[in-house]
């Protein structure tokens, strides 16, 4: 274990081999599941308007959308796995509520719009939140880290550029754009978690070099990357108190409601059930497409036994 | 009406309707894994029938766009293959439709290749690669389930007969195929397509469904009752808000 802490100390990476603490190894586990589970959970918002989106163009780029947040949970759960867990028991966390997925998927997406705001707010503080992930301590998630915020990037720019269509449109777009603004704004600040006086889990995770930055220094630097850019949309960001600071170079803003947060967390959102219920019907309806691949390939190596 | 424009407008309304269904797959497939492969399918499909629709649009000049062709017209004015309109089923019914369909796009585009329209031939030579793949991934899927549990071959061989019935009209030539010589005569691919199928569906153990029955319609405009509901999602947003842009 000294090794560990002077990899830890050192700035340096662990990888699945090294030995490591059994509490580093669980809040690893936790926090990678969570972020899959978070990412598979996320097609579903998103997913509703793939039939729907307005032109033949938007209904391409948000399909590959999708499907790269399929492919964000593939890459996640193989993190996962290489700390000696395997998806289908992690689904099966997620599924039977034991494990948690990001509370703003919890919200739904009403109109065009959403598909917007979620890209530019949703995807822009997820980017917030993972780019130090990229330096987290631990080799595997860092390195998936990497690929999933290059590709974060790309969707935050493509919500943005959803929203500027929108507002440079008729006036029914562009009131759709501030609806949307109005309805996502608050939830995407809940994204960074609890202020840090309540975060219960921050502490240990700073120390492990899992976590590099507290929820309140997050929530900061999402305010004052996007607020700039709510101004090139023409967009009113739906707080009386947003100020910006000559001073400390910051905005000033009113914090979310946490107990709504709370809420959410608890299973009380307004999707919770819905979301929850998708996926679980999702895997129990491909039961037995799964069980149908796995005796076929239990045939085929029986065979090749028996030829060889 | 040109006969180039309703050819192509067949060709890429199979391609739209095909890719409407497989997206109703994402985030419900039954692996994460199936979620990214409809999805690159699916995708496939929509740059096929964009492509086409573009083309479509530019014969017809009558300044139409690919979402006027998408968004603006009514289902008696779709000309696609009804099996591509059918409502999704369950997993064994995709993955026949997915057979049967690829594989036609397979021949199909192969032969269109040769075409002397440029434009089209261009359109296929792209999308051959694209089939192909998903004419793999069908078949994959077909010889797993079909030789799987007796619960996948009961259902593979449910999805194979259910949609055998929309298969002859892929196959049906008429006055306009005839006459246009940059088109392909589907006719002519038929037997091909009944070789190339029936070797799938044999080495999956399942049984080459026989029913001679064969609906059409699609290429006249005459649908399911299915299209219409397909139709109404996919447009909606877009007729709710005449002349805008997204």
């Amino acid at each position: 274990m000294d090794s560990f802490q002077a990899t830890i100390d050192a700035d340096g990476r662990i990888e699945p081999r090294d030995a490591m603490p059994e509490g580093y190894r669980k809040t690893l586990i936790r926090q990678i599941a969570q972020h899959a589970h978070s990412e598979i959970i996320g097609m579903q918002p998103e997913g509703n308007w793939i039939s729907r989106a307005p032109s033949l163009r938007r209904k391409a780029i948000l399909m590959a959308k999708v499907q790269d947040e399929a492919g964000h949970g593939l890459y996640l759960y193989a993190a996962a796995e290489t700390l000696g867990v395997d998806r289908a028991d992690l689904l099966d966390l997620l599924h039977s509520g034991k494990q948690k997925y990001s509370s703003i998927f919890n919200y739904p997406t009403l109109t065009w719009a959403d598909i917007g705001a979620i890209g530019w707010l949703v995807d822009g503080a997820a980017i917030v939140n993972q780019v130090p992930l990229c330096r987290c301590s631990y080799g595997p998630y860092a390195r998936a880290m990497v690929r999933v915020c290059k590709e974060e990037s790309f969707h935050q720019r493509q919500g943005f550029e959803i929203l500027h269509t929108l507002c440079n449109g008729t006036d029914a777009q562009k009131a759709m754009a501030q609806d949307a603004l109005d309805r996502w704004w608050w939830p995407s600040l809940m994204m960074f978690g609890p202020p840090d006086a309540a975060s219960t889990h921050s502490e240990q995770s700073m120390a492990w070099g899992i976590k590099r930055h507290s929820n309140d220094e997050l929530r900061q630097r999402f305010v004052d990357m996007t607020v700039p850019q709510a101004d090139v949309l023409g967009l009113r960001v739906p707080d009386d108190n947003l100020r910006y600071d000559e001073e400390t170079g910051h905005y000033s803003f009113t914090e979310p409601d946490y107990e709504e947060l709370y809420q959410v967390v608890k299973g009380n959102g307004p999707c919770n059930k819905q979301r929850l219920a998708h996926r679980v019907k999702a895997h129990e309806d491909g039961a037995w497409v799964r069980e149908a691949a796995a005796a076929y390939a239990e045939k085929q190596a029986r065979e090749q036994e028996t030829a060889a | 009406m040109n006969d180039l424009f309703t050819y192509t407008l067949r060709l890429g309304d199979d391609a739209l309707i095909a890719a409407q269904r497989t997206a109703e797959w994402i985030a419900a497939a039954p692996q994460l894994e199936e979620d990214v492969a409809l999805g690159n399918i699916g995708l496939d499909q929509l740059g096929q029938a964009r492509s086409l629709l573009q083309y479509a649009a530019e014969v017809e000049g009558a300044g139409r766009t690919e979402d006027d062709l998408a968004y603006f017209r009514d289902e008696r004015d779709f000309l696609n293959l009804q099996l591509c309109e059918l409502p999704n089923g369950d997993f064994g019914h995709a993955m026949a439709r997915l057979l049967y369909f690829a594989t036609y796009q397979h021949l199909l585009y192969e032969q269109l290749l040769g075409s002397a329209d440029e434009i089209l031939a261009g359109v296929a030579g792209k999308a051959v690669k694209e089939v192909a793949y998903h004419v793999d991934h069908a078949t994959q899927w077909v010889l797993r389930l079909g030789d799987g549990t007796d619960e996948s071959h009961r259902r593979m061989q449910a999805g194979l007969d259910a949609l055998w019935p929309y298969t002859g009209e892929m196959f049906a030539s008429d006055p306009l195929v005839q006459r246009l010589d940059v088109a392909v005569d589907p006719a002519g691919l038929e037997q091909e397509w009944v070789r190339r199928v029936t070797r799938v569906i044999d080495e999956s153990t399942c049984e080459r469904p026989t029913s001679a029955y064969q609906h059409s319609g699609g290429r006249d405009g005459k649908h399911t009752e299915h299209l219409g509901y397909l139709l109404a999602e996919l447009q909606h947003v877009a007729r709710s808000h005449p002349g805008a842009t997204w």
